[in-house]
């Protein structure tokens, strides 16, 4: 396949004849959907924490390794120049998927973890120094906690935290209070993990600019369900996961704006990331180069741009129509159930539907569930912070993915109940 | 579903909504906290030490029904124990939640606990089951950080 070939080409595929959105067609393409647990077909409901992969992605990574494996950026040879050429055309995916101005702005990452932690140790530890300060959220994943603190332990600097409301969404007059003259930097998540919430994202960074603070971005759960323009938001950096959006794991995506990111000082060295090395000196390779030290995963971003392919295919409103009906459909009737409290409540919500059930332990929940074949996600989901906030130690989480259907919300529904029964 | 009936059986179920010794104890003499990361279970354990007997014991925290009435019934066959005797049913109780228990070995050491055998099939929530024991182990123990299931 050459690299036009992978354009991302608009072509919209899981349209019935009738014009409407064929869930039945798409969960065709996701071989793993189609087996029983416990007895019971499965129905996965578990996607904040991970989405299952398309025969398209498994493909790719498969084709990859029996036709084009070898070394990138560094071979003469036939398979090295096709390995490289497939492995930058997924960067150009990415780009696209983005709408990144260059392509050299495109980092791969291990995920969103690494992409943090990446701009924590190179532009936070350049930026940030004693006294300064760095503004977060509330409804923070931990990998966007952890790594702050770190930082601010490090430089003496000090951790601010903009709360949210019992919603769950945050309060925006507190964040634009919190953005002083010492803010160095605001990191903040696109949509929660834990409560669903989609944040104001456009507004939070006009505000961030206009008292000069640059803004790194938590993609995670934003990716998978709606179109992010990383030029219209003006985001300074964006980061990804490729396995919460139909990709392999361990691979993802770091996004900064070449300006910010040519400053940086390296995260990780050794090769590939240099351009020349004496004993005396070694002149770093340029973007995004600078941030890819050593052999990268090639298969795991070849598979990375065919999930992102994939969501192109689909069409990413599609998709979020889709999401977005069977959220109201769960909310609906999940809330309806007695005893059940839902834990998150934004007016802005993706694909997640967190809850509790009065006098029964979300770990019970989740295990009476998976005997039903029904796999959630039941904890504090890496959100400790917002566990308290709420007041519980834990919830029980349901996420959907743009194959799950409303009679997988029904078996949900059915499935409560039936942990209701065994309480009773 | 006869795997979930095994594993929450009424006795179980009954524990875990109304847990028996389940307060402060003000004359304890021994105390831990133990917490599981993976699901936030969090408890307390409070142990009356007389010499090395169990004069008295309680517990107080926040978990998932096994757990909870794993803590429970733990207090009520402990109390009066020694502490030798109480690291004794441990074995034998964790010995059968993680499915290693020796072939035509007795069960009656364990006695009510037998219920908790249904957790063996269930390998997730084996730390659940044995949290409020690794919790009586560091109190009686007297070792002061939490302990953690991890
Ligand atoms: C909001 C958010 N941020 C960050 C992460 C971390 O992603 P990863 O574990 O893929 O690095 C997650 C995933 O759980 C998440 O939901």
């Amino acid at each position: 396949m050459t690299s036009a070939a992978r354009k991302l080409d608009g072509e919209k595929r899981p349209v019935s004849a009738t014009g409407r959105f064929d869930v039945e067609r798409v969960r065709a393409d996701f071989p793993i959907l189609h087996q029983k647990v416990h007895g019971h077909p499965l129905v996965y409901l578990d996607n904040a924490a991970t989405s299952q992969k398309p025969r398209a992605v498994i493909d790719a990574i498969t084709r990859y390794y029996e036709g084009s494996n070898a070394n990138v950026h560094r071979g003469v040879h036939f398979l090295s120049e096709n390995a490289t050429e497939e492995y930058e055309a997924a960067r150009l995916t990415v780009q696209e998927f983005l709408n990144a101005a260059h392509s050299r702005e495109i980092v791969f990452v291990r995920g969103t973890t690494e992409g943090i932690n990446l701009v924590a140790q190179t532009f936070g530890r350049a930026q940030v120094q004693a006294g300064d300060e760095v503004l977060i959220t509330a409804m923070e994943h931990h990998s966007n906690i952890v790594p702050w603190q770190i930082l601010c332990d490090e430089k003496r600097a000090r951790l601010r935290v903009a709360s949210i409301n019992d919603q769950g969404e945050l309060l925006l007059d507190e964040f634009a209070n919190l953005l002083g003259p010492r803010t160095k930097l605001a990191a903040v998540t696109h949509v929660s993990n834990a409560l669903g919430t989609i944040n104001p994202l456009k507004r939070m960074i006009e505000m961030a600019h206009s008292r000069n603070v640059p803004v790194l971005v938590d993609g995670a759960q934003a990716v998978p369900h709606m179109k992010v323009d990383v030029q219209d938001l003006d985001c300074d950096f964006y980061t990804f996961s490729g396995h919460k959006v139909y990709g392999p794991t361990g691979i993802g995506v770091l996004y900064g704006k070449a300006t910010l990111l040519h400053a940086m000082p390296p995260y990780q060295s050794g090769g590939d990331m240099i351009s020349s090395v004496t004993f005396e000196k070694t002149t770093y390779n340029q973007l995004p180069y600078k941030f890819e030290a050593g052999t990268p995963h090639i298969a795991r971003v070849i598979g990375l741009g065919a999930a992102l392919q994939y969501v192109d295919g689909l069409g990413m409103e599609n998709i979020g129509a889709h999401e977005h009906d069977l959220l109201a459909y769960a909310t609906e009737a999940v809330s309806a159930i007695p005893g059940v409290r839902l834990i998150g409540t934004a007016k802005e919500k993706a694909s997640v539907l967190s809850f509790v059930i009065e006098d029964i332990h979300p770990h019970d929940i989740g295990t009476i569930l998976d005997q039903q074949g029904i796999a959630i996600r039941t904890g504090h989901h890496c959100s400790q912070p917002v566990m308290e906030r709420f007041g519980v130690p834990a919830t029980a989480r349901a996420s959907f993915a743009v194959y799950n259907t409303r009679k997988e919300v029904d078996a949900l529904v059915r499935g409560i109940e039936k942990v209701r029964q065994v309480f009773a | 579903m006869s795997d979930l009936r095994d594993l929450y059986q009424d006795v179980i179920l009954e524990h875990s909504k109304a847990p028996r010794n389940y307060r402060e104890l003000p004359a304890a003499n021994h105390k831990a906290e133990g917490f599981n990361p993976l699901c936030g279970d969090r408890f307390t354990v409070y142990v009356a030490l007389e010499g090395d007997a169990i004069r008295d014991i309680s517990f107080q925290g926040s978990g998932c029904a096994i757990s909870k009435a794993s803590a429970s019934m733990m207090t009520q066959i402990v109390k009066g124990k020694t502490m030798a005797e109480a690291e004794k049913i441990f074995g034998r109780f964790h010995e059968m939640v993680t499915g290693h228990a020796p072939a035509g070995g007795s069960e009656s050491e364990l006695g009510k606990l037998t219920v908790f055998s249904g957790v063996s099939e269930f390998p997730v929530r084996v730390k659940c089951a044995t949290l409020a024991w690794h919790t009586l182990h560091a109190a009686l123990e007297g070792k002061q950080d939490p302990v953690s299931t991890e």
